[in-house]
């Protein structure tokens, strides 16, 4: 029988990642890592944004790309679900629409690793971001 | 909604967006009563009963975004379509509890899908707020608690994703073994 992972392995996860972090990693604070937030509200979930959060979280892992991914409530784009916004360090926040795993590829390798612009991209006034 | 899984990640943030600190989540499988039963309990702001009476109607809700509200009455559709029901106790100022009961057998029960996916995005989401995870089956309880883990972690983040690994495999492993459905 397999081994059930129990509460005790997270103690060697911990060293294993805080080993394989370099020290550069260590002393990153948030804002100088890749900020993703998802829109998890109810339409943002009925459209596929659970399976979007797993893979940028997946991918930007394996490909090496520091970065935060967190679920947020409404971002008040429905009629865009799944949207995501991508914050690059030092940059203005973007708000991404009808994202799915191939839209969320091309985000990675395009925007976040070059900064370059591509469909898809919802114009916002940031003020009103903050779905209320 | 396609699934169950899906469903409770609609109501966790349900209660984040709703300010709590403390989430309970507790399902339990009672197949000789023919019932499975899922249980939220917040200490968010909570709602008035007007509030509570308005908010299984799928034209209420109080985003300005949209005309509809779309989570609680889907939920509970789904639960009645199996013959089971839904109920919510709020207290503005206290917190909610929204309580499903599904019948076990119903060929209409939702499928479960991916539990230990959606805990483990909420949690790692939302490292300020505590939640706490009960699945109980005739097999055992397992109980997943974001204190006991973050106090394993000390200063690595719960949003790293080796973190958010582990505590999908540390889920979806104990569901496993007290057989969840
Ligand atoms: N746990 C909770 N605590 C306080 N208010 C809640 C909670 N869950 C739902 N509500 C209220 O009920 C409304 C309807 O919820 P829901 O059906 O999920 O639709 P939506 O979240 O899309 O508005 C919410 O807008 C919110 O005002
Ligand atoms: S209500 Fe649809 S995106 Fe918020
Ligand atoms: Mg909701």
């Amino acid at each position: 029988m397999s081994k059930i992972t129990s509460l005790a392995d997270l103690k060697s996860i911990k060293a294993f990642v805080e080993a394989k972090m370099s020290l550069r990693e260590r002393s990153e604070t948030p804002e100088s890592m890749v900020q993703i937030r998802v829109a998890m509200a109810t339409c943002g979930i009925a459209s596929g944004a659970k399976i979007v959060m797993d893979y940028l979280i997946t991918e930007l892992d394996k490909r090496n790309i520091p970065a935060i991914v967190t679920q947020t409530g409404c971002m008040g784009y429905c009629y865009a679900e799944p949207t995501i916004e991508v914050t690059r360090p030092g940059h203005q926040p973007l708000v991404f629409g009808y994202v799915d795993a191939k839209k969320a590829d091309q985000i990675i390798e395009k925007y976040i690793k070059n900064g370059e612009l591509l469909d898809g991209i919802i114009p916002v006034n940031y003020e009103n971001i903050e779905g209320k | 909604m396609k699934d169950l899984a899906l469903h409770i990640l609609d109501i966790l943030q349900n209660s984040v967006t709703a300010g709590a600190t403390l989430v309970k989540l507790q399902i339990e499988e009672i197949p000789s009563k023919d019932e499975y039963l899922v249980k939220l309990i917040d200490n968010g702001k909570g709602m008035d009963a007007e509030m509570v009476q308005q908010v299984t109607d799928p034209f209420f809700t109080t985003r300005t975004t949209r005309k509809v509200g779309l989570g609680l009455p889907l939920l509970k559709q789904n639960a009645e379509r199996t013959g089971g029901n839904m109920a919510i106790k709020s207290e503005p100022g206290k917190g909610t509890e929204v309580d499903v009961k599904f019948v076990y057998s119903h060929i209409d029960r939702l499928p479960t899908g991916d539990i230990s996916g959606t805990l483990a995005l909420t949690v790692s989401s939302y490292p300020a707020i505590d939640f706490i995870y009960s699945h109980t089956t005739p097999e055992g309880t397992f109980i997943f608690d974001t204190i006991e883990i973050k106090e394993t972690l000390g200063d690595l983040p719960i949003n790293n994703p080796q973190v958010i690994a582990f505590m999908k495999d540390l889920i979806s492993d104990n569901l496993k073994e007290i057989k969840a459905s």
